[in-house]
């Protein structure tokens, strides 16, 4: 190898480690605003501000037990319904569709992906409230029975716990099916070829060869939906009815730890409130922390398996 | 490698938009404001109206009135706007500076309900209210409500209380009142732009409520009379302090400001809450202008103070027109004095950057 | 596709179990794709209901004025979201100059990488830094870039953005990298390419459909945020693309009308809604040419 290119290469890796180390800086940067402006809360309330409930900032008292729980809730919930659907949409529109269909429904679901998270809060208030509060509520506490059930106990006015997490399943699944789909995509062709030249129908192709083949691409995109379920804002903030108590009800208005500070932050000019938000903030921050963690675990466990990574 | 066409117009136009052009060296080319929502719209007005007469550009964005105070603390912002008092905590936070309350506008806070048998508009008094809020009222046909109704065929609902999720002015200005009226509700939730509320379901947004409240029969709430108005909700008569029952109305929300012989600007903002009079309104409150003369940009102070003292002479006409209640002609005046004598000493040349008032005398 | 079965049967009854099975396994392949394309059709069925809600409430603000005017005030006819749009550009080109570059760098270092230690690691805080909530960037962003300065500013706007579409574009570009077989790439180092000529010509080339079509959904995505931007561009209803300056951002002024006791700017705010829409359908479009073309 000439020197050139010796030294092409040494540039190339400078440079593609800089960029790579922007990615701790950013968050080393973002864990220190968080901390130094959540110290005072932290430092007043103790471990009980992730366990007790209330929250009243006229007596400067503040705790996030029920955002977190309401974080976990609705984040789990949407994972759950989302991430299942979205495999299935990214394989059918890279796999199984039609070829013709195949580039409109790819557009549709990216254009589902990208749309912001106001819209889909707009459209949250406007839709999917009213539908959970003529509709789905009466269904379910009604037709169903279900409202014996600790679950779907309580009134349902519409904003809601169950409204948050249906328009956060909403948001989710188009993003990680367009991920899911980038990734089933680039699997080799030779792969698929020598699934179909065994005599293997369509959907064993998908289910034998391709996914089993991209398999930390799945997973990686599903862990991108949901850190962005734990982290959306917006979009939340306006259909959860932020009401700061533990409801074990799916149809009681409740909060995220996101929302909190979205529908708080606007209107908190007192210090020890300020710090209070910022302490949820970090709490959400450190939860992201865990999860990812714990996530990566079990991706490490599946790739031991021995799967092409 | 070649420009993508999209970069290549996004460069042009940074190019070409280059240059605000600052006007004479001694005023900002514009000036940036943030805080309350509800005065916006009435803001947006005013500073339309005063740039066709004098150029001078303001930018208002209605962040929340926390965050105006927040960003006029922070020094990002030339003026905040907020329908809430500093408290003496966010004063503290100065380091000394003092911020100058200006009142702009009245605005109130109307009772708005969902009782579709009711025909005429709902009668409370303030010790009722804070029996709803608290939860102790638990159906429309009380005896409480009964008395205050006669007449009235209240329904055997349930009451549904509606109330901001997010922090809010007109929290603070219902919680202000409820806090007047009831010891007990002073002990408990007490006053703030959020507070721990007993019952009820939150919404966002005056929309929010508004539209919870239209869609569930039995449910009461609150929003800016204003917004009540314009949009033809029902909006309950309260009984004010002298006895009287009041609706909300541009005449009934001055009223209650001529009640305060205080109210002036300065920084002691008086509440005008269960104000005396007849005629007033019990739950009306200022909103206001927030200014730091000691951190503004040179140029800044002036060039406020001439906008104010032109939205307040001048302004009135679009206030009424867009439904909010000017400022009684009585307090107006003294503001206009405080402000001419800020304005003074910060005179062109003068190395002062305005010098407050001294207290007592505003 | 060719026929099932390698050597031929002259056992008719095992004939038989064959062909049903392969009946069998083609009906059951039939069977979920016609269940996965239920899922599809139910997945779109939310962009019909938001487009539809989103053009009832705000088709009526979308007049020519609307897309060439820069706000009036309330009350009065003919304002229109003009400078929204052409300042969500700019922050868009703002937060592409540094998402895309760094994200597709992180995204090069850590398929180059996979297996050591420091890319995992890397990895994981990559993904956490996709978890932290938008609100977070802005209030960093605002401590970094606005406090100090004392003001507002379009920069600290595209930066916010920018940083929160590294990881994004990192993850995604990783993901699709790793996949790209690594024969062509075996072959250039055989050849005697360094390594940078590989990964620019070679890796990235043969990838660069999926990089696009990633790196302009990440843009698209936080183009539209509005949380970081309320204390960074912080918004104007003035013309103003200069970057020292706070810039109105359409997903900032359909948030504020929205929010808003005004009914004209309420409608307005929808119908700013329906030109984001639009804007991201655009850009999703140009990664499909994009795609196409290479």
């Amino acid at each position: 190898m000439t020197a050139t290119a010796r030294r092409g290469d040494r540039v190339y890796r400078l440079a593609t480690g800089a960029c790579a180390a922007s990615i701790p800086m950013l968050l080393a940067f973002i864990a220190w605003v968080l901390a130094t402006a959540a110290w005072p809360a932290f430092a007043r309330f103790g471990a009980g501000f992730l366990t007790t409930g209330t929250w009243d900032p006229v007596r400067d008292a503040y705790a996030v037990g029920p955002a977190l729980l309401g974080t976990l809730v609705t984040a789990g919930l949407a994972l759950a319904v989302a991430a299942p659907l979205a495999v299935a949409v990214a394989v059918y529109s890279a796999e199984l569709a039609p070829r013709v269909l195949r580039t409109p429904l790819a557009f549709l679901i990216d254009l589902l992906a990208g749309i912001p998270s106001v819209v889909y809060g707009l459209w949250g208030i406007g839709v999917v409230v009213p539908a959970l509060r003529d509709d789905v509520g009466p269904f379910l506490r009604g037709t169903l029975h279900l409202g014996g059930l600790p679950l779907f106990a309580g009134p349902s006015f519409g904003p809601s716990v169950l409204a948050g997490a249906a328009v956060l399943a909403t948001m989710i699944l188009p993003f990680v099916a367009a991920v899911t789909r980038e990734v089933l995509l680039a699997v080799p062709r030779a792969q698929r070829e020598a699934a179909f030249a065994l005599g293997a129908t369509r959907w064993e192709t998908v289910i034998d060869v391709v996914l089993p083949y991209a398999r930390g691409g799945v997973i990686g995109a599903v862990m991108l939906g949901l850190g962005r379920a734990l982290g959306e804002t917006i979009a939340v903030a306006l259909v959860i009815g932020g009401q700061h108590a533990f409801a074990s009800s799916l149809l009681a208005p409740g909060y995220t730890l996101a929302s909190l500070a979205a529908n708080e932050f606007a209107e908190a000019s007192d210090e020890l409130h300020v710090a209070a938000l910022m302490a949820a903030a970090a709490t959400l921050f450190a939860l992201t922390l865990v999860v990812n963690a714990v996530a990566r675990w079990l991706v490490g466990r599946v790739a031991r398996r021995g799967e092409a990574t | 490698m070649r420009l993508p066409p999209w970069l290549a117009v996004v460069l042009a136009l940074i190019a070409a938009c280059g240059g605000d052009g600052g006007r004479d060296g001694g005023t900002p080319a514009v000036l940036t404001g943030a805080g309350a929502t509800f005065p916006f719209p009435l803001y947006s007005r005013w500073i339309a109206e005063y740039q066709a007469r004098t150029g001078v550009r303001i930018n208002y964005q209605s962040i929340g009135s926390g965050g105006g105070v927040r960003q006029l603390s922070a020094g990002t912002v030339d003026f905040g706007a907020t329908d809430v008092p500093m408290t003496p905590r966010e004063r503290a936070a100065l380091g000394g500076r003092r911020v100058l309350h200006v009142p702009m506008v009245l605005g109130a806070v109307a009772v708005t309900y969902n009782l579709p048998t009711v025909p005429r508009p709902l009668r409370l008094s303030g010790e009722v209210m804070a029996d709803l809020f608290l939860g102790r009222i638990a159906r429309w046909n009380d005896p409480r409500l009964a008395a205050l109704n006669p007449g009235v065929a209240l329904p055997a609902a349930d009451v549904l209380i509606v109330h901001r999720a997010d922090g809010s002015g007109s929290t603070y200005i219902l919680t202000d009142y409820l806090s007047a009226v009831s010891a007990e509700w002073a002990a408990g939730p007490s006053r703030g732009k959020d507070v721990r509320w007993p019952v009820g379901a939150g919404a966002k947004g005056a929309d929010g409520v508004a539209g919870l409240v239209k869609a569930t029969p039995g449910a009461v709430g609150y929003v800016e009379a204003g917004y009540a108005r314009q949009h033809g909700l029902p909006a309950a008569e309260l009984r004010n302090r002298d006895g009287a029952f009041v609706a909300p109305s541009a005449e009934s929300i001055s009223a209650a400001a001529l009640g305060i012989p205080a109210a002036s600007v300065g920084t002691e903002q008086p509440s005008l809450v269960n104000a005396p009079g007849a005629a007033s309104y019990p739950m009306a409150s200022f909103t206001w202008l927030l200014l730091d003369p000691a951190r503004a940009r040179r140029g800044a102070t002036r060039a406020l103070v001439d906008f104010v003292r032109w939205a307040l002479h001048d302004g009135t006409p679009v206030a009424v027109a867009l439904g909010y209640a000017p400022v009684p002609a009585a307090v107006a005046a003294r503001v206009d004095a405080t402000l001419a004598a800020l304005r003074a000493s910060t005179a062109p040349g003068s190395a002062a950057r305005g010098a407050l008032p001294r207290e007592g005398g505003a | 596709m060719s026929a099932g079965g390698i050597a031929p049967s002259v056992d008719t009854a095992r004939d038989a179990a064959r062909i049903t099975r392969r009946a069998r396994r083609r009906r059951r392949s039939r069977f979920m794709t016609a269940i996965t394309a239920t899922a599809t059709a139910l997945a779109l069925v939310p962009l019909v209901s938001i487009v539809a809600y989103l053009l009832a409430r705000g088709g009526r603000a979308l007049t020519p004025t609307f897309f060439t005017h820069a706000p009036a005030a309330a009350g009065q006819a003919g304002g229109g979201i003009a400078n929204a749009i052409a300042g969500t550009l700019l922050l868009a080109a703002m937060a592409s100059a540094l998402g895309v570059p760094l994200g597709i760098g992180a995204g090069l270092y850590l398929a180059e990488r996979r297996g050591t230690r420091r890319a995992a690691t890397v990895r994981y805080l990559a993904d956490v830094l996709a978890g932290v909530p938008s609100v977070v960037f802005g209030i960093a962003a605002w401590q970094l870039l606005v406090r100090p300065v004392g003001h507002f500013s379009a920069l600290a706007g595209g930066l916010a953005l920018g940083a929160l579409a590294i990881p994004l574009v990192a993850r995604a570009t990783e993901a699709v990298l790793h996949l790209t077989p690594s024969s062509l790439t075996d072959a250039a180092l055989a050849l005697g390419f360094p390594r940078w000529r590989t990964a620019l010509t070679v890796v990235l080339r043969g990838a660069l459909p999926g990089v696009a079509t990633a790196a302009l959904i990440a843009v698209a995505r936080v183009a539209g945020e509005t949380a970081p931007l309320l204390f960074t561009a912080f918004g104007n209803q003035y013309w103003s693309l200069r970057p020292d300056q706070p810039i109105a951002a359409l997903p900032l002024q359909v948030f504020s009308y929205a929010m808003s006791p005004d009914d004209g700017w309420r409608r307005q705010a929808y119908g700013g809604a329906v030109v984001l829409v639009a804007l991201v359908a655009l850009l999703t479009l140009a990664g499909r040419v994009a795609r196409r073309r290479a």
